[in-house]
């Protein structure tokens, strides 16, 4: 069962999601869904460091992974805890209604 | 027995009255103040008789009496000392100086005595009497300048006396600042005379003075020409006269002592103390000959249209000046001092009588609403024709005929002579004498207009009287040539002044004085015929249109005041007024705006929309990793 | 030692009265006297004990300390003729800021003498510096308490102004660090020891360019505290909202620290550039004695009318300065003396009269001759000696200074003495629109307290006697001038090995 995929398939994969994710920041109006975007940025790089290690034989792409996934999941704890508290305070979780912090 | 080591007790009396009155003048009596303020200039007149008397017995010739109280400032190269010198010349404004200052003070002690401010009156005039002798014993010029500036600031006070009236206070600024543009040339003048003869002492300038400049230099020219700028000023010659009329608001004692015997005469003094500079220029020369002899027609025909008594005083003080300076400019350096001390007599007593006048009219300074005081007053009325023949120069009989008649002869037979200078000056007499008779005419003979108060005292006759008799008879110490030929005062004069250089081939004196008399007489009887024997003949003139805007033009001394004001005063202040918020800021100003406009704009960016922050997070990425691709 | 204690006394008594005013609002003044009364009588055994018998140096008195020496940064004070006068001043005025504040603050006032004794310190601090960085330091320290005090005491617009005079003097200092960095480092480069020593750096040799930036950075930290033409717009606005003794101190020793630093620095440090921007500089000053004078006239604010008066003056500084010879800058300091005093008395006057009359429009005076005699005099007095009467101390100053340029640039003299006319027509103002025409205001207004009388008879007499009898003065500072003008006329001739100092 040994396929084998050229790296540069797969980083180019990662491109596409990590532009994907890039795009769904940009565009979604809820910070859910930003979030998610976030989410899909992070899973990309984490794709990217995945496809170079296997392509330098290397273990750091792996090691880098799970620390991306640590991070992924701390960073979800908190943005969707601040996701509460937001829709807690403003009952909305539309993005451009919460422009408070310009000037 | 040498008297020089008390020279310095003459400036230092009057000085001493000052501070007395100055510093504790409030709490005195008026008899106090009085005393001290009159008796300080009568001391000081008293020790110049003595020392004055002594530098003249048994002296040799050139002899001056120097004494150095102690050394001013001393910078490098430069130094100077306060020093006081007396010689024949100084004596002679010094004597004027105190004698004529202690009868004015004497008289101002009766004649200011209603007036609440006694004290700070005579301290002014101590003080004006102070730097005036100081003006005149001056070694070297910056000490002169002291002088100078010291008479300047007095004036300035004197004129502003009675402070409450504004226009006071506008006359008296008016008069320093004039001033002050000539002592500003003067001032540089100081400078050029240092920078070239190395010092600022008079004897080593004018001992050394054909050895330092080149005769009809530029240098010398333009260092005598701004010397003289600071005399045009002080003296109120043309193109600077226009204070004096204005500062006749000051009290009457005032306008005589300041604004007519001594102040407006120091550019004289200048003019012939630093008479070595102007020989070497005859450009200076002539300069100072057309300016005398322009003011002295320009203001003589001034004061025939003025009806307040004291500015046909005035412009007439200005004409006579002009006088001295019309001497001054032809070489006649010794008959300009001689008018100046007649001159000196007369005008003070013209305007010591016209303040006597007007004192008893209840302050009506407008002839035509005199009249009639003849009769009224006749202490005053002879001592005013006194004065008045002395200031037409009636022939023969006044002192004022011998001076001017000098002046008059030399300005056509001098070395800087011509007959055009003599045309104007005799036009000049005929002029005088006709608003002489006019004044004394208005003044004292048809009706009565005005109800007469009080009528002056004992101590406002007796300086009349003494000053009467001098205008009369002061004249006789210097005779013309062609009869008696007597010299006093010139050969007293000459160890400073030298003799005045002559022309070749000149008409007889004799057709000069015969002109010069029926100018005067001429004179007089315009006025007679105009004012006395033929009143409605002024009527008819009136109907003349192109007569009244001469008058008019005339009236108010040829239109200067309104060509500074609009060539000088008006666009300062517009200047002035519309920069008064500093237009320099403004580049402060625009770059804190500037700041300002800045952060607007960009915290328009900061619109906290989370979207456009990344977009431009990744649009920059972009743009970051395409420029390394790139290069 | 000496030296030493001059700013310590201040320093200390500034904090004495800090802590003394939470106990008691009337003791700090008392102590803020002392400490000035005793500063000044430090500097007068000072001045007598040296005499006048200093031929063989300019230098009187030295005092030095390692300070942080890895950076060659040493605590070196000194004192030549020169600052010995300037810190006369700085103590006479002190006594007088203290003494005219006495009624006029009741707010905090620990704080308020904590300021004024800490500029002063600061002001003494730099007429002694003679390493750079400590010069600098004592720059910064006059700075700081005067923002609190125009900030905190002054009148209405006062923060504006507060914040006008800190952004100028702070931005144009840190210009000044910036040359004296670059000095340090090419002095270090070139020999080798890195130090702040101003023994050491005035013989560096620069070349022409540098030395011309490194003169910028100097003369603009300079001109901006004279003030010169056109970097003079704070001075306005800080001397009119500031209290009394501020404008006092400002007018009287802040400025003058400027064209110390001038002589002491500017021209002995970049000897060639200076030579090089002469003219100009002198064009400058002949601008500001115009300037200034133009717009004293059209001010209504009497603060701020006496302000461009000492724009007006100090252009008249900078002009002699630039002369480079030995009258002109005996001149300067003859001036730099008597405009404090005149200055000084003139906006003291304005705060009395504020005082009064609760007003610095003059066109709400008038008339105030008859109910005050006594200040109508003295006012007289002072706006003679601003318009240069002779037998006052200015006309002395200004005489020499014109005397001078007239030596290097006549033309710059000619111009120069328009201003003589310009500083009678606004000088006459003052005199008439205060004191003479008719009252405006029927209110009483009281003459001198024996107080005040104190107060301006000590200047009015300072100010007589320099005008008569100035030689002392010129004397005291005559040893550091004519070092200076043979240094520039070395100079001239010679090459840069010629050693400024010893």
């Amino acid at each position: 069962m040994k396929t084998s995929v050229s790296a540069e398939v797969v980083v180019l994969l990662a491109g596409l999601l990590f532009a994907l994710g890039i795009v769904g920041v940009i565009i979604r109006k809820n910070i859910v869904f930003m979030l998610l975007s976030v989410e899909i940025m992070l899973n990309a790089s984490g794709l990217a460091f995945v496809a170079a290690g296997s392509r330098w034989g290397q273990p750091d792409g792996q090691v880098m992974f799970v620390f991306i996934l640590a991070m992924a999941a701390a960073e979800v704890s908190i943005g969707l805890a601040l996701i509460l508290q937001i829709y807690h305070q403003h009952k909305s979780l539309d993005i451009d209604n919460l422009k408070e912090m310009n000037g | 027995m040498l008297m020089d080591k008390y020279l310095w007790l003459i400036p230092a009396l009057p000085l001493g009255g000052f501070f007395i009155l100055a510093l504790i003048g409030k709490n005195m009596s008026r008899t106090w103040v009085a005393t001290v303020g009159a008796g300080s200039i009568c001391l000081s007149a008293l020790v110049t008789f003595v020392v004055g008397g002594a530098f003249l017995s048994g002296m040799p010739e050139n002899t001056v009496y120097t004494q150095t109280l102690w050394t001013w400032f001393e910078v490098g190269e430069f130094s100077a000392k306060i020093t006081l010198s007396l010689d024949v010349l100084s004596l002679v404004f010094v004597f004027v100086i105190t004698f004529i200052g202690a009868l004015i003070h004497i008289y101002s002690t009766a004649f200011m005595e209603a007036d609440r401010d006694y004290a700070r009156f005579f301290a002014s005039m101590n003080l004006f009497v102070f730097s005036m002798l100081v003006l005149v014993l001056a070694d070297n010029l910056l000490l002169m300048y002291l002088g100078w500036e010291g008479v300047g600031l007095c004036s300035y006070l004197l004129i502003g006396f009675w402070y409450e009236q504004p226009t006071n206070g506008n006359a008296a600024r008016k008069a320093f600042t004039v001033t002050r543009i000539g002592d500003a040339a003067m001032a540089i003048g100081l400078f050029m005379v240092f920078q070239q003869a190395g010092t600022l002492v008079v004897s080593d300038i004018g001992a050394n003075a054909s050895v330092i400049w080149q005769p009809n230099s530029a240098t010398v020219t333009i260092t005598a020409l701004l010397l003289l700028a600071g005399g045009l000023g002080k003296s109120a010659q043309l193109p600077l006269q226009t204070w004096l009329p204005d500062a006749m608001a000051g009290p009457s004692p005032v306008s005589a002592l300041i604004h007519a015997a001594t102040m407006v005469t120091a550019g004289v003094y200048l003019v012939a103390r630093m008479h070595t500079i102007f020989a070497l220029s005859e450009t200076a020369r002539l300069v100072v000959a057309i300016i005398g002899a322009a003011t002295l027609l320009l203001a003589g025909l001034t004061a025939l249209t003025q009806y307040d008594i004291k500015r046909v005083l005035a412009y007439s003080t200005i004409s006579q000046i002009g006088y001295m300076f019309l001497a001054l400019g032809v070489g006649a350096w010794t008959a300009a001092v001689f008018h100046f001390m007649i001159h000196a007599f007369f005008k003070a007593l013209l305007f010591l009588a016209a303040g006597a006048i007007i004192e008893s009219l209840h302050h009506e300074h407008n002839m035509f609403k005199m009249g009639g005081l003849k009769d009224k007053m006749p202490v005053v009325f002879w001592t005013f024709l006194a004065g008045a023949i002395s200031l037409a120069a009636v022939p023969l009989i006044s002192a004022g005929f011998y001076s001017k008649d000098q002046i008059l002869w030399y300005s056509w037979s001098a070395d800087g002579g011509s007959p055009v200078l003599w045309a104007v000056a005799l036009a000049g007499a005929l002029i005088t004498a006709t608003y002489t008779t006019r004044m004394m005419i208005l003044t004292f003979w048809g009706e009565s207009h005005t109800h007469i108060g009080h009528l002056p005292g004992k101590r406002m006759t007796v300086p009349l009287v003494v000053l009467a008799v001098f205008s009369v008879f002061a004249g006789f110490i210097e005779l013309p040539h062609n009869f008696g030929h007597f010299t006093l005062f010139s050969d007293f004069l000459h160890p400073v002044l030298p003799e005045t250089a002559m022309q070749e081939n000149i008409p007889s004196e004799w057709l000069f004085q015969l002109l010069a008399a029926l100018a005067t007489l001429g004179g007089i009887f315009l006025g007679y015929y105009y004012y006395y024997q033929q009143p409605a003949r002024i009527a008819s003139l009136r109907q003349n249109g192109l007569l009244v805007r001469l008058y008019r033009f005339w009236f108010s001394g040829w239109a200067f005041d309104a060509l500074y004001d609009r060539m000088l005063v008006r666009p300062f202040v517009f200047i002035a007024r519309i920069n008064k918020s500093d237009i320099t800021d403004k580049l402060y100003t625009g770059i804190s705006g500037m700041t300002g406009e800045m952060y607007k704009l960009l915290s328009r960016t900061q619109s906290g929309s989370l979207r456009w922050y990344i977009m431009g997070l990744v649009v920059g990425a972009i743009l970051i990793l395409g420029i390394q691709i790139m290069l | 030692m000496m030296l030493v204690l001059l700013i310590t006394v201040l320093m200390a008594g500034a904090v004495v009265a800090v802590l003394a005013g939470e106990w008691n609002r009337n003791f700090p003044r008392w102590i803020a006297l002392v400490a000035c009364v005793i500063g000044l009588l430090l500097v007068i055994t000072l001045w007598a004990g040296t005499g006048h018998s200093v031929a063989d140096s300019q230098w009187l008195m030295d005092y030095r300390k390692e300070w942080i020496p890895s950076f060659g940064i040493t605590f070196h004070l000194a004192v030549d003729g020169l600052s010995l006068l300037l810190l006369a001043l700085t103590f006479f005025l002190g006594v007088l800021a203290v003494l005219c504040s006495w009624d006029e603050i009741r707010e905090r006032t620990g704080f308020y003498y904590f300021n004024l004794l800490w500029i002063l310190a600061g002001v003494a601090g730099v007429f002694m510096a003679m390493d750079l960085f400590l010069f600098y330091f004592f720059w910064e320290v006059m700075l700081i308490p005067m923002y609190f005090l125009i900030g905190i005491w002054g009148s209405e617009n006062r923060v504006y102004a507060a914040y006008k005079f800190f952004i100028f003097t702070q931005a144009s200092g840190l210009l000044m660090f910036l040359a004296i960095l670059g000095l340090y480092f090419i002095h270090g480069r070139d020999t080798g020891t890195y130090t702040f020593g101003y023994f050491e750096l005035v013989n560096t040799v620069i070349p022409f360019k540098t030395a011309f930036w490194l003169m910028s950075g100097f003369m603009i930290a300079f001109a901006v505290k004279l003030p010169v033409f056109p970097f003079h717009t704070w001075l306005p606005d800080a001397h009119g909202e500031a209290p009394t003794a501020g404008s006092l101190i400002l007018a009287g020793l802040l400025l003058k620290t400027g064209a110390y630093g001038m002589l002491r620095f500017v021209v002995p440090l970049f000897p060639e550039a200076v030579k090089e921007m002469a003219v100009p500089a002198m064009v400058l000053g002949v601008v500001g004695v115009i300037y200034g004078a133009v717009m004293a006239y059209s001010q209504t604010d009497l603060k701020r009318l006496v302000a461009f008066t000492s724009v007006s003056h100090m252009g008249f500084v900078i002009t002699g300065i630039f002369a480079l010879n030995e009258l002109a800058l005996q001149g300067v300091v003859m001036q730099l003396v008597t405009h404090a005093l005149s200055t000084g008395a003139l906006f003291l006057m304005a705060g009395m009269i504020k005082e009064r009359l609760h007003t610095r429009d003059i066109e709400q005076m008038g008339g105030l001759w008859s109910p005050m005699p006594r200040m109508g005099s003295v006012g007289l007095v002072f706006a003679m000696a601003s318009l240069g009467l002779p037998g006052l101390g200015n006309f002395v100053a200004e005489f020499l200074i014109l005397l001078g340029v007239f030596q290097a640039q006549a033309w710059i003299t000619v111009a120069a003495a328009s201003g003589l006319i310009f500083s009678a027509v606004y000088s006459l103002r003052i005199v008439g629109k205060i004191f003479l025409g008719p009252r405006k205001t029927m209110e009483t207004v009281p003459d001198f307290s024996p107080r005040e009388m104190l107060i301006m008879a000590a200047l009015t007499v300072s100010v007589v006697w320099l005008g008569l009898f100035p030689q002392p003065v010129i004397d005291t500072a005559k040893p550091a001038i004519t070092e200076l003008v043979r240094f520039m006329d070395v100079q001239n001739t010679a090459s840069h090995d010629q050693s400024y100092v010893k």
